[in-house]
């Protein structure tokens, strides 16, 4: 006998070919994640986010006013979707976080530069991700001086000189030191959660199938609801478990302020853990192995770590990709924790994050349970 | 028959996976009480045909009652008085042999659920053992303590698929005592086996092949109602023997068992006729003998194309 058989090399190597190309998923997974990565990383990320949602409120109305408003568009860090009349108005649209910044020229700030008094104008910025801000911030005060070098020339032109002759303030909001984990933690317990949920009821009910006792269990008289419901409430406990952990680390070691409400935010996990939980129950009525409901979470898992607004700036993507986003679970989660946790925004505040998650989880549910066979066709 | 005293009436049963026909309008007639056995080889459809009557699989065509309920339509009524034991031992293996029972007595809202597992536990002989892994268990325990998990609620109806595969013959003998002492007490069971030393066992045998139904009688009147005739043949030169008679005009099917060779025919005369030019050979020794069911079956097996529907 040969030490080394090239024979035996080909037919193992016959064998995976045809074992790689009966299992579908596997091959699915293989060239889908590649590709997915590819379009997330190469097109949808943007660690450097322009065209941030701004709103303005202009109290001087003159020609230098809107120069000022002008070079801020024109620099593209931010769009001016929204005028608000009112401080307030401003204020309910960054916690809410439909804006980034509120960009402030206060009355008579025409009359005052031209007097020479250095008037001030004031860009608030929603800080709680810092990196998305930071572009902005740095570069308001040339942004500023760069629209007014056009007005102030001819018998303004004394003025164009140093020093500058606006004064910008910034107010960083939520994270005025900028901290990372300010950011970071509170969202990473939306990845936390997606990940076991989903991966937990999935595999729990797909090994029923693979083991054979999925038969038995259908020849009871267990109503799909009734299964549903059973299979997945222990895990429930386990995510609170879970958001304990993250919420006593940040608490403790990463000093994560609490500015909102336990309650709203014990809330807004319950059903976060109920739709993560009922996604891996949908996954489980597709797959047929513990394996393919493992790779279906891996795949939902990606998207929802790029496109969730968890690692990169969820305004700084593409229109696109904001869509998709939209979609996902985390990204709602996402917004709601940072709200509550960094913003002390409450649960009227947050409606508008809290109804997408309700939408999908009756979604996901009423799918789940339509594709859930209670025969063994 | 009345309805109360049928447990199973289904007619034209069909399963079809793709364009394969797996059961084939399928006529089933159970009276309450009786030992039904399903015999047939591998993949004839027994286990497909149980699937059916208990709810698990949705016929292609076909209609019936299983205890008196609709088998497409109340599926859930059907699951509720019928104890099914699959062909794979489909209880947990994580759980202990005492978890196991107390959760399909709560499956099946067993009132006294507490006395159920105890007194399953009792005469299974595992009360003892009751806090060990289902896992653990041997082949021939697995199939018992499958057997008690799916008596605990008290079914009406039996469907045992392939109870005894693979079980030692010391716990087969056992296990089809206690089926004759549930059969007593008044359950109906269905049973689908591939030996036939069990078929004998039952009181109606239906034999399957290729997903069709190929005979359905009372096992002592079975053997008549095909009208084989056998010869027994013993000595030396069967081999050579049995190579001459297959095919024979008269001769049906040729089958060894142990020393001696079996020659059956459904015409008496004609095979009387085929096997006469050797009754002179002095190395064999003939002798005509009633037909025992494994010879009905190999006969039913070769000429289940031509001779029935």
């Amino acid at each position: 006998m040969r030490l080394f058989s090239f024979a035996r090399v080909k037919a193992v190597l016959l064998k995976e070919f045809v074992q790689m190309r009966r299992d579908r998923t596997t091959f699915a997974m293989m060239v889908g994640v590649p590709i997915m990565q590819l379009i997330l990383f190469g097109f949808a990320i943007n660690s450097d986010p322009r065209h941030l949602p701004t709103a303005l409120i202009d109290r001087d109305h003159s020609s230098f006013s809107r120069s000022i408003v002008y070079a801020a568009e024109n620099s593209t860090f931010m769009d001016i979707i929204k005028r608000p009349a009112t401080d307030q108005e401003a204020e309910r649209l960054i916690r809410e976080g439909e804006v980034s910044f509120i960009f402030i020229i206060p009355e008579n700030f025409g009359r005052d530069l031209v007097r020479g008094d250095k008037p001030q104008v004031l860009l608030v910025a929603d800080a709680t991700d810092p990196s998305a801000s930071s572009g902005a911030v740095n570069s308001m005060k040339q942004i500023v001086e760069a629209g007014l070098v056009r007005d102030l020339s001819g018998s303004l032109s004394h003025l164009a000189q140093a020093p500058p002759p606006v004064d910008v303030v910034l107010h960083k909001r939520y994270n005025p030191a900028g901290i990372t984990q300010y950011n970071i933690i509170p969202g990473l317990l939306g990845i936390i959660i997606a990940m076991t949920m989903t991966m937990i009821t999935a595999v729990a009910i797909t090994r029923e199938k693979e083991r054979g006792t999925m038969e038995n269990l259908l020849a009871m008289p267990i109503k799909p609801l009734e299964m549903m419901v059973g299979k997945v409430s222990p895990y429930v406990i386990i995510g609170y478990v879970q958001t304990c952990v993250v919420l006593v680390a940040s608490q403790f070691v990463f000093d994560i302020p609490m500015a909102g409400s336990y309650l709203v935010l014990f809330a807004a996990v319950t059903l976060y853990i109920v739709v993560n939980l009922l996604i891996g129950f949908f996954f489980s009525s597709i797959a047929e192995t513990q394996m393919q409901a493992l790779q279906m979470t891996f795949f939902m898992l990606l998207p929802q770590i790029l496109l969730s607004g968890f690692l990169f700036p969820f305004l700084g993507m593409p229109r696109w990709a904001q869509y998709i986003g939209e979609a996902l679970p985390a990204t709602h989660f996402m917004r709601l924790m940072r709200g509550i946790m960094l913003k002390g925004a409450d649960s009227g505040d947050l409606f508008a994050s809290f109804w997408p998650l309700g939408v999908i989880m009756v979604a996901v549910g009423t799918i789940a349970m339509i594709r859930y066979k209670t025969t063994l066709d | 028959m009345s309805a109360v005293e049928t447990v199973i009436d289904v007619r034209g049963l069909t399963k079809k996976y793709g364009d394969k026909t797996v059961v084939d309008n399928f006529d089933l007639q159970v009276p309450k009480g009786a030992v039904y056995g399903f015999l047939g080889p591998n993949g004839s459809g027994k286990t497909t045909t149980i699937r059916m009557v208990c709810g698990l699989l949705i016929p292609n065509a076909g209609s019936g009652t299983c205890l008196g309920f609709d088998v497409v339509e109340q599926s859930s009524e059907i699951k509720k008085r019928v104890g099914y034991m699959t062909q794979k031992f489909s209880l947990w293996a994580d759980l202990t042999i005492r978890e196991n029972l107390e959760f399909v007595a709560r499956m099946y809202q067993v009132s006294n659920r507490k006395e159920k597992v105890d007194e399953a536990l009792e005469e299974l002989g595992l009360s003892a053992r009751a806090r060990q892994l289902a896992g653990s268990l041997s082949g021939g325990w697995k199939q018992r303590l499958s057997l008690a998990a799916c008596m605990l609620h008290d079914p009406d109806l039996l469907l045992l698929d392939e109870p005894t595969a693979g079980v030692d013959p010391k716990a087969r003998r056992e296990f089809w005592d206690s089926i004759h002492v549930l059969a007593d007490r008044g359950v109906t069971i269905l049973v689908s086996t591939h030996y036939m030393d069990e078929a004998v066992q039952c009181d109606y045998i239906a034999y399957i092949a290729y997903g069709k139904k190929l005979i359905d009688a009372r096992s002592d009147e079975l053997v008549d109602q095909v009208g084989l005739h056998t010869w027994r043949v013993e000595g030396i030169g069967l081999s050579d023997l049995s190579k001459k008679l297959a095919g024979a005009d008269g001769v049906g099917d040729v089958a060894r068992f142990g020393t001696a060779l079996h020659v059956s025919g459904l015409d008496k005369d004609k095979l009387r006729t085929a096997i006469e030019p050797y009754f002179d050979n002095p190395l064999l020794t003939w002798s005509e003998k009633k037909p025992g069911l494994e010879e009905v079956f190999i006969h039913l097996m070769t000429g289940s194309e031509d001779n029935f529907q």
